[in-house]
């Protein structure tokens, strides 16, 4: 059983039917990307998992249990955790702030301590501008942020959409590079959403294409990466 | 002149005429205001002494006007909504522990105990008050989440009559004369400066109460889930905050410092009846847009600085103007003082420019 599985998801916003039947899996200890055009259904996608959405068809598991009646809250509180498209920075909050409330559902005050210490050695700008409010960083800060604030939760899954959006290429890379690094030396199962086809590609274990609402074509990363269908498609090859 | 200012966005790109014509209507009154105070102090009848008291009473007053405010700006600055029922979440705190407040007096516990007793009154009342609230936010605007902005608003203003009219039913239409300990009669003097020991025991009570607001919110979990809510609703959801939970502790949490305002009101005023929350509800109103609402030391300085415009105002801008017996104009300078702030600063005195963020 895989640690979340979508399973033949349909998701609508009214009348809108934007997921026609998403099956995703993720195992624990993977980094497995989704990607797809603008408007594929990635975001609504995650939306669904989180329960910001609720699918109207098939079910959102996590180790097999049901997430259909629990309130969006309460999944985070299980630990799937989404770090929005966006990044979603709370601009009036100070930085250190914003990392506490990523540890909101959390009570382990030692082991709180611990993530700041460990966010801040993974991202040193934070910590020189912890004091300052979110709003008031660049782009890459706030992104750096975001993915900070989201490893606060401690995940089970950290769910990312989107994190090199808007990133310079220098930055685009660091943020790649710490994506495989969560995954690697702290063992942290990732479901990256991106446009950005090829670095995703590079950093997952698995992959899935998403094509207006529908799953096209999936399989191990290495393999998606030289599929002539997606380098045609995604790659721009 | 004018394209300079409206470059230099001193006034707005597209001047409309009625901008024009509110704008002559606040410099008259502007005028008006100085050319009053100047007379009025030339006329000098008043010593320094008695200005003093004046500002005193002003801010005893505001302190109130702040703890009812406080209700206001942290309903709007987490459901962008404005709770026009609050000054009844007011009123039936201090209405009903009208009966409490007999019953401890008729026991001789309030002159025996008067702290003891002004503190078990303001628990009890602002028990009441956070249960009335609670549950009109449940059942009155909970349903209306989402729905045109114009919707709450007409049910608040609903919920307000019914809520008056509700207590009529339960504790009648008459005045009741709410007992004072013996302790806090009479005045304290400060030199030449007698402040009645009431006003006291207001001012300390209402700045120990915003105080523990101001803690609550900046230090503890709950608070900072608040601020969090109040900056973005979907983005508290995802770092695991229960919306709808933090939504009912802001409405309890305004209507306690309602109730316990109730009390301090009742006790400056010494009586209470089922319309007393109508005014006061409104000038908390205008004290919470003077500071900007949605911001909470907004709403702090707000009333304290309403309670003393209304206070001074009188004998500052109207005695000099030959205004006779000026000081039952003041609720006409509470709400003048609204009109000016609404023209030339919508956001208040603390509050940021409404924009929209991308
Ligand atoms: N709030 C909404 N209301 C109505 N339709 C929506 C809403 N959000 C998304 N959609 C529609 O659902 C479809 C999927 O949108 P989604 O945001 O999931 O795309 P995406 O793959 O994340 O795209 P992008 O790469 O541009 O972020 C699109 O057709 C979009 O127009
Ligand atoms: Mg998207």
């Amino acid at each position: 059983m895989a640690l979340l599985e979508v399973d033949n998801v349909h998701s609508y916003y009214g009348n809108i039917h934007a997921l026609k039947g998403v099956t995703v899996s993720v195992e624990a200890g993977e980094v497995v990307t989704l990607i797809g055009a603008n408007g594929a259904g990635k975001s609504t996608t995650l939306k669904t998992i989180s329960g910001l959405i609720r699918p109207r068809e098939g079910a959102v598991r996590l180790e097999g249990d049901d997430l259909s009646s629990v309130p969006a809250h309460a999944i985070v509180a299980r630990g799937l955790v989404q770090v929005p498209e966006g990044r979603g920075i709370l601009g009036r909050l100070s930085v250190q702030e914003n990392l506490e409330v990523g540890a909101f559902t959390r009570n382990d005050k030692p082991g709180i301590a611990e993530d700041l210490e460990m966010v801040y050695t993974t991202f040193p700008r934070l910590r020189e501008r912890r004091r300052q409010a979110g709003g008031t960083l660049s782009g890459g800060e706030q992104q750096m942020l975001a993915i900070g604030r989201g490893l606060m939760a401690r995940p089970r899954v950290l769910l990312l959409d989107e994190p090199s959006m808007g990133l310079a290429p220098i930055l685009v890379e660091e943020i790649f590079a710490i994506i495989q690094r969560l995954n690697r030396d702290q063992a942290t199962t990732i479901l990256l959403v991106e446009q950005n086809a090829k670095a995703a590609l590079e950093v997952a274990h698995r992959g899935y294409v998403l094509e207006t609402g529908s799953i096209h074509l999936q399989g191990p990363a290495r393999q998606l990466l030289h599929d002539p269908r997606v380098m045609q498609a995604y790659l721009g090859a | 002149m004018l394209e300079t200012l409206q470059r230099r966005r001193i006034l707005p790109a597209r001047l409309h005429i009625t901008d024009l014509i509110m704008g002559v209507v606040g410099l008259l009154l502007v005028l008006l205001i100085v050319y009053g105070s100047i007379r009025s102090l030339a006329i000098g009848k008043y010593s320094g002494v008695q200005w003093l008291s004046f500002v005193v009473a002003g801010l005893v007053q505001g302190s109130v006007y702040a703890l009812i405010a406080l209700g206001y700006t942290l309903v709007y600055g987490i459901l962008r909504m404005i709770n026009f029922a609050h000054g009844e979440i007011f009123m039936a705190g201090a209405f009903t522990t009208y009966f409490l407040a007999e019953s401890i007096d008729g026991r001789g516990w309030l002159d025996a105990h008067p702290f003891l007793s002004l503190i078990a009154m303001m628990l009890f009342a602002a028990l009441v008050s956070m249960l009335v609230a609670v549950m009109l936010e449940r059942i009155a605007y909970r349903p209306l989440r989402g729905a045109p902005r114009l919707i709450p608003l007409i049910t608040a203003i609903g919920a307000s009559f019914f809520l008056q009219y509700t207590f009529r039913g339960l504790y009648g239409s008459g005045v009741e004369r709410y007992p004072r300990a013996e302790a806090f009669k009479g005045d304290l003097m400060l030199g030449s400066l007698a402040i009645p020991k009431v006003d006291l025991v207001v001012i300390v009570s209402a700045v120990v109460l915003m105080l523990a607001l101001y803690f609550f919110v900046q230090r503890t979990k709950a608070g900072m889930a608040m601020r969090a809510v109040s900056e973005d609703k979907r983005v508290a959801a995802l770092m695991g905050i229960d919306v709808d939970g933090v939504i009912v502790m802001t409405f309890g949490i305004g209507g306690a410092l309602a109730g316990a305002a109730g009390v301090l009101y009742a006790l400056i005023f010494g009586q209470v009846q089922f319309f007393m929350g109508f005014i006061p509800g409104l000038k908390a109103f205008t004290a919470a847009v003077l500071g900007g609402i949605g911001n909470i030391p907004g709403a702090m300085l707000g009333g304290l600085f309403l309670g003393i415009v209304e206070s001074v105002g009188p004998f500052l801008f109207l005695e000099g103007l030959g205004v006779p017996s000026p000081n039952q104009l003041k609720d006409a300078i509470a709400f003048t003082l609204l009109v000016l702030v609404l023209i030339f600063r919508p956001t208040g005195i603390l509050g940021e420019r409404v924009t929209k963020r991308a």
